[in-house]
């Protein structure tokens, strides 16, 4: 495999550097070497790569990802997870700790490392617990999830319901810097809930989330953001009063990111329609005007990151009563074509949109990549803007085919992924694992 | 074949001929047995029921039909055994229809997407109750003729009613007027988006009403800060006979049972001449064998 690559003459998009047109971009030993307006003259040995008509954009990076190894292999592990990953054309997942066994600890992280290291498809980067085991009673380690190499700490899935623990959190974590990432939901405003507490609730006979099931948690995080000095990321934004809040919090130089989840976007509660299982996730879908609001801080900068929370699931989690359904959709293989959906609607430029996608969750992480700058990693995701395509779960690279986006028609698509000057997809194919490259 | 999962999504013109057919089936009219003779209807009750599966019961073997009865209790629920696999044995032995309740909001459309029989739903959680709907409208049509233009004012826990629910689909489909009555905590968000009209206020709406529906308080709500007793329920919401009589003249009064006597009604009430509860009951047979004739012969 060349360690050069000359990408001749795609549209490069990078946020990061206010570069949008056509440019050649020279990659080796694994970094961007130059990007140049005019021809770059093809150096020799050099894979040349003709992008004419294509995107040429930074890797794409997702904050939020459940790759289920250790503990749920049945549903993805990490090679399948990252095989996903760079299907969709991201160069670098966070991989949620709410393991079957918890990652509170340096094994857990040093056996998804070592995991990743072995797929060698993408970039991963393990999240560890707050609380051992995410009971939410005693924290966690999280000097030695840090040394580990964890990027932040979360017990996603989970809120962290006891206010004081999260205070000590937030505080504990300022001498590591790392993101405390929080899933904000009070379990007493939710419990019982299967889907946004609506009219299409009503309609259905189902138990409401109210949105102040997650507002209430998002403005009491933020008040213990404000005294303790901390960072807070606000995982799966998924309604009005919480990006009004942290529109405001930002203003006011409080040091909080938040992501929202393509599906929060692009789908309403009444997608539920006849009790569709693969309509319910935590936080679930909200009303129309909840979506519209999500739309605006996409475009206003409140919202930092396009995070999947790619979650998989077997086909007999979710074909069961909905109050039973297990909550979670796999996103990383229809994230570019949803937020495609809005630039092609004239809500999103796509300057912003790859924003959402590289730099934005980069900055919001503190992680390598997300530009292309001469230095930086040679993480390069390729994109067809033009091509029409129909998801199809079954050709998922996922081992889990739960999305409520099955059959849905989608404008533009990843073609390549190069992870450090690597090609690990082209046009369908995922590339081989590093063991056998 | 046709499914009854719910009202909605039920025409007008649907609904009165089923209600037509239903008078076909009161005592006295001429064997049905021949309908169903030789088939099999499984009664699939995954919640405790005495009213609504034994009147099924008996509506399927008015039209000659076979019964399975099949209960939670004692099956292999107790084992683990998932809601699609229990009805997919049902299904194996071969009946024309499965009537089936469960406690989820939603079960009988999973199993209506995975087995060829017509599903009835006879109550799933609080999501759809239609054939007492069904039975609640022939009784009134018994008494008005048409329910155009007429009020039926519905009071007590609409949140976790699927009562409720099929009666506002119902009543509003057959043209009538449908008024929610009810402390804030048991009325669900955008009940008027699906054609109620709400108030919190028994006593201002009672007197324009040409019907009286009482839903059943269930006691556990007390201590989940919905209601903070029943005590203060009845003041408030209870259909007292100081309340009755503010009623309009040839008002009645109807309760799809079971009775807390004194919460949502007072016996005096029940058991008084405006009370069409009994007739309910009794109506419910006729209407579940049209129900079954139309989604099963």
């Amino acid at each position: 495999m060349s360690s050069t690559v000359l990408f001749r003459r795609g549209r490069v998009i990078d946020p990061r550097n206010g570069v949008d047109g056509v440019r050649d971009v020279l990659v080796r030993d694994g970094k961007v070497v130059e990007v140049s307006e005019a021809p770059l003259p093809v150096p020799s040995s050099a894979e040349v790569v003709d992008a004419t008509g294509k995107w040429v954009l930074p890797g794409f990076i997702d904050l939020h990802v459940h790759l289920r190894e250790p503990g749920e292999e049945g549903k993805e592990t990490v090679l399948t997870g990252c095989r996903a990953a760079v299907a969709g054309g991201f160069t670098a997942v966070v991989a949620m700790p709410n393991t079957k066994v918890v990652n509170d600890s340096a094994m857990v992280t040093e056996l998804v490392l070592n995991r990743a290291r072995a797929a060698g498809l993408c970039h991963v980067y393990p999240a560890g617990a707050i609380t051992k085991g995410l009971k939410g009673e005693e924290l966690a380690e999280m000097g030695e999830l840090v040394s580990a190499g964890c990027v932040a700490i979360t017990d996603d899935g989970r809120p962290v319901m006891n206010a004081s623990l999260m205070r000590r959190t937030l505080q504990y974590a300022t001498q590591f810097d790392v993101p405390v990432m929080v899933h904000e939901e009070d379990l007493t405003l939710s419990a019982g809930g299967a889907m946004h507490e609506g009219t299409t609730s009503t309609r259905l006979g189902l138990r409401g989330i109210p949105a102040s099931a997650e507002v209430a948690m998002v403005a009491r995080d933020l008040v213990l953001l404000e005294e303790t000095k901390g960072r807070l990321h606000v995982a799966h934004v998924s309604c009005e009063g919480s990006v009004r809040l942290i529109r405001e919090a930002k203003r006011s130089g409080l040091r909080v990111t938040c992501e929202v989840a393509p599906h929060h976007f692009i789908l309403d509660d009444r997608a539920v329609g006849d009790y569709d299982t693969h309509a319910k996730m935590a936080p679930p879908l909200r009303a129309d005007t909840d979506v519209q609001a999500l739309r605006e801080a996409l475009v206003d900068g409140t919202v930092d990151a396009i995070a999947t929370d790619h979650a998989p699931h077997g086909v007999l989690d979710k074909q069961v009563e909905f109050e039973k359904g297990i909550n979670g959709i796999v996103g990383l293989e229809t994230a570019l074509g949803l937020t495609l959906e809005l630039v092609h609607a004239g809500v999103l430029t796509a300057n912003r949109a790859v924003e959402l996608l590289t730099h934005g969750p980069a900055k919001a992480f503190g992680l390598p990549g997300g530009h292309l700058a001469p230095g930086a990693p040679a993480d390069v995701t390729v994109v067809d803007p033009d091509v029409e395509w129909t998801v199809d779960a079954h050709q998922f690279h996922s081992r889990s085919r739960n999305t409520p986006f099955h059959g849905r028609q989608q404008k533009g698509r990843v073609i390549q992924t190069w992870v450090t000057g690597h090609k690990v997809f082209d046009t369908g194919q995922v590339g081989q694992s590093k063991e056998s490259r | 074949m046709r499914h009854l999962l719910g009202i909605e999504g039920w025409r007008r013109d649907e609904l009165e001929s089923l209600l037509d057919r239903a008078k076909a089936h009161l005592p006295g009219a001429p064997d049905t047995t021949h309908l169903l003779r030789g088939k099999v209807v499984a009664n699939l009750f995954f919640e405790d029921s005495t009213r609504t599966r034994t009147s099924f019961h008996m509506a399927a073997k008015g039209l000659g039909a076979s019964v399975l009865n099949w209960t939670h209790t004692g099956s292999s629920v107790s084992k683990g055994e998932t809601l699609l696999d229990t009805a997919r044995n049902i299904e194996a032995t071969g009946p024309v229809a499965i009537v089936m309740r469960h406690r989820s909001s939603g079960a009988p459309h999973l199993v209506a997407k995975h087995v060829k029989c017509a599903v009835i739903n006879a109550g799933d959680g609080t999501h759809e109750h239609p054939s007492q709907a069904l039975l609640d409208a022939f009784t009134l049509r018994q008494r008005w003729g048409s329910l155009d233009g007429r009020t039926v004012l519905i009071v007590g826990d609409v949140l976790h009613s699927r009562v409720a629910r099929s009666n506002l689909h119902c009543l509003k489909a057959l043209g009538a007027r449908v008024v929610m009555c009810g402390p804030p905590t048991l009325m669900p968000p955008g009940l008027e988006s699906l054609g109620a009209e709400v108030t919190h206020n028994l006593d201002a709406a009672l007197p324009h009403a040409d019907a009286v529906m009482c839903l059943r308080i269930q006691l556990e709500r007390q201590g989940q800060a919905f209601l903070p007793s029943t005590r203060e329920y009845a003041r408030l919401f209870g259909l007292s006979a100081a309340r009755e009589e503010r009623m309009k003249a040839d008002a009645v009064v109807m309760h799809p049972g079971p009775i807390n006597r004194g919460v949502e009604l007072a016996p005096a009430v029940a058991d008084g001449p405006r009370s069409v509860i009994l007739e309910q009951v009794s109506n419910g047979v006729a209407v579940r064998r049209a129900i079954l004739e139309v989604c099963a012969a």
